[in-house]
């Protein structure tokens, strides 16, 4: 029999359920989060203007970089300004 | 094999031999005379009938006896009072042996005194057994067992736990000779290995480290280099996540690069040399197991390169023009670091003609230029690897490290007209904003030159680096501790 030493960290990610999909938008806060990539503001820009046609409240989000996890203080401000959010990867 | 029962030596005194040794030989007279006359006990490691002469006799067969008293050399003799040792002396010495057993006249025919013999139990070829066997080492790893009939490689592999390779099976055995590389804690948590930011000992490395098939000489390395990329500065977690080929290039200055067998000359970013080999590959098994990073899942490179598999070599530093790269980094020469660059695959640059140094560097700056796309710069760094029969030009006309990055840097320099995007009928390019700046092709500090490759070949190579700054890596150097 071999045995061996795990190489993994041997953690198990905390699991943080998921907020349902709501049925519909209706008096929803929308979050637009822009993480930098060229051209995902254009992308967003077009998202704005056809959410607050249909009168929906939009706040706009942008990360410092890409490349770069979203600072957890971004995170905290979308959660707790946001019902629901939107991220825009573009190129 | 069979344990002894106890580890606790008898009452008055006690000699530990082994067969295998002239002074344990010598003295065999003297433990008969002891035997005579005082209460002597003897353990003796090899053969269970040696010495024939002495009736309480003992045989250390799993050197329980030795390695929990310490037993470095044989023979040994120990006073033992009340459960205690009193005093103990090692080899042969008549005047310390008389001291302890408090009996004269001891040897008369034997010289004064005479070195012993290593102890077979901290014999290096048995010494990790016995650590693992009686030691109080407990990893906190979790321990994995393959069953008789698996196949410990395909069992490896289909975990997830290997490059694609074949890796070193993991053993406690194992872990615990390369743990012996170096003088940190296992548990000293040395990084937070993205993506999942997971805290990392060294045992974890050690153990990434044997399966990468390092030596434990190199440990040390692979620490520093895990700490160099799991920084801030370096951004591992963007380096691994982005849709580019980089991956983390390091080199290896300082004297422990000759003292662990790296290679800097011929092939050195090639194969062939263990530590080369093994070194970075060591780390991106870290960034894979501890971290969790994966291609198809967190890494998104759409080519990847073999770097990505592991990428390290040493500087050149014997015949070096130049003082070691780390000295951008402000460490003095001799001092042992290593240097993580966010890099892709080298590749060669020929000029077999130019036999001055203003020449050379033209053809540097010519190839440079095209690193990711000519028309983008500032945004990437590199590494410019020459090699000798090209160093030699700079070394004749007293070119500095400086004065050569200025030259190369200068003759970068274009217009941002020609850089725009749209110029040339290429939509890529740098913004329009920029159009009226002339500009170079790195950034203050981004040339990384360093000495390295064989003596024949009038070659210099590139390495490009990834995006620069902020936005993305700077390169991280960081000193190699024991």
């Amino acid at each position: 029999m071999t045995k061996v030493l795990d190489p993994t960290n041997e953690t198990k990610p905390a699991e943080i359920p998921r907020v349902d999909r709501p049925e519909s938008l209706d008096g929803l806060t929308v979050g637009l989060l822009d993480i930098s990539k060229p051209r995902g503001d254009r992308f967003l820009d077009r998202i704005e203007e056809r959410l607050v046609e249909r009168g929906l409240r939009v706040e706009r989000f942008r990360k410092p970089t890409f490349t770069k996890p979203a600072p957890v203080d971004l995170r905290h401000e979308i959660a707790t300004k946001c019902d629901v959010v939107i991220e825009a990867l573009a190129d | 094999m069979r344990l002894s029962q106890s580890t606790t030596l008898p009452e008055g005194l006690v000699a530990i031999v082994k067969e295998d040794c002239p002074t344990c030989e010598l003295v065999v007279p003297v433990l008969k005379q002891l035997d005579d006359r005082t209460d002597l006990t003897v353990f003796t490691q090899d053969n269970p009938d040696f010495p024939t002469e002495i009736s309480n006799r003992h045989f250390d067969e799993d050197l329980a006896i030795s390695w929990h008293h310490e037993i470095e050399t044989v023979p040994t003799l120990i006073m033992i009072k009340d459960g205690n040792e009193i005093e103990r002396t090692v080899g042969w010495s008549r005047s310390q042996w008389e001291s302890i057993s408090g009996v004269s006249e001891l040897g008369r025919e034997l010289p004064d005194q005479r070195p012993g013999c290593g102890s077979l139990s901290v014999d290096p070829s048995l010494a990790t057994d016995l650590e693992l066997r009686f030691g109080a080492s407990s990893f906190n790893a979790r321990k994995v067992e393959f069953a008789e009939l698996e196949d410990t490689h395909e069992a490896l592999y289909d975990r997830g736990w290997t490059d694609g390779l074949p890796v070193v099976p993991p053993s406690e055995e194992r872990v615990l000779a390369m743990l012996q590389g170096t003088s940190r804690s296992p548990e000293e948590v040395i990084a937070t290995v993205p993506p999942d930011l997971a805290p990392c000992t060294v045992e974890k490395i050690a153990i990434n480290a044997v399966m990468a098939g390092c030596r434990p000489e190199y440990l040390p390395v692979v620490l520093a280099a895990v700490q160099a990329v799991c920084t801030d500065t370096f951004n591992m977690h963007g380096l691994l996540a982005t849709t580019m080929p980089h991956a983390p290039v390091f080199v290896v200055n300082g004297p422990i690069a000759d003292q662990i067998g790296m290679n800097s000359g011929n092939n050195a970013m090639g194969q062939g040399n263990r530590a080369n080999s093994t070194i970075g590959r060591a780390v991106q098994l870290v960034i894979r197991n501890v971290g969790g990073g994966r291609p198809g899942e967190v890494d998104r490179a759409a080519f990847g390169s073999p770097a990505k598999v592991g990428f390290c070599f040493a500087e050149r530093e014997a015949d070096s023009p130049w003082p070691p790269v780390s000295s951008m980094y402000g460490f003095t020469p001799g001092t042992n670091t290593v240097l993580a660059f966010p890099g892709e695959a080298p590749r060669n640059l020929i000029d077999q003609l130019s036999r001055d140094p203003d020449s050379l560097a033209q053809t540097y700056a010519a190839n440079l230029i095209s690193i990711q796309h000519p028309k983008l710069v500032l945004g990437f760094d590199a590494i410019l690897a020459v090699a000798p029969d090209h160093s030699r030009v700079f070394s004749e006309a007293g070119w500095s490290r400086e004065q050569l990055t200025e030259r190369i840097v200068e003759l970068t320099v274009r217009p941002g007209s020609e850089l725009v995007r749209g110029a040339g009928d290429i939509p890529e390019g740098i913004p329009e904003e920029m159009e009226g700046l002339d500009l170079p092709k790195f950034r203050p500090n981004g040339l990384h030159i360093v000495h390295c490759g064989g003596a024949a070949g009038l070659f210099s190579a590139i390495i490009g680096g990834w995006v620069n700054g902020d936005m993305g890596s700077n390169p991280v150097c960081v000193e190699i501790t024991p």
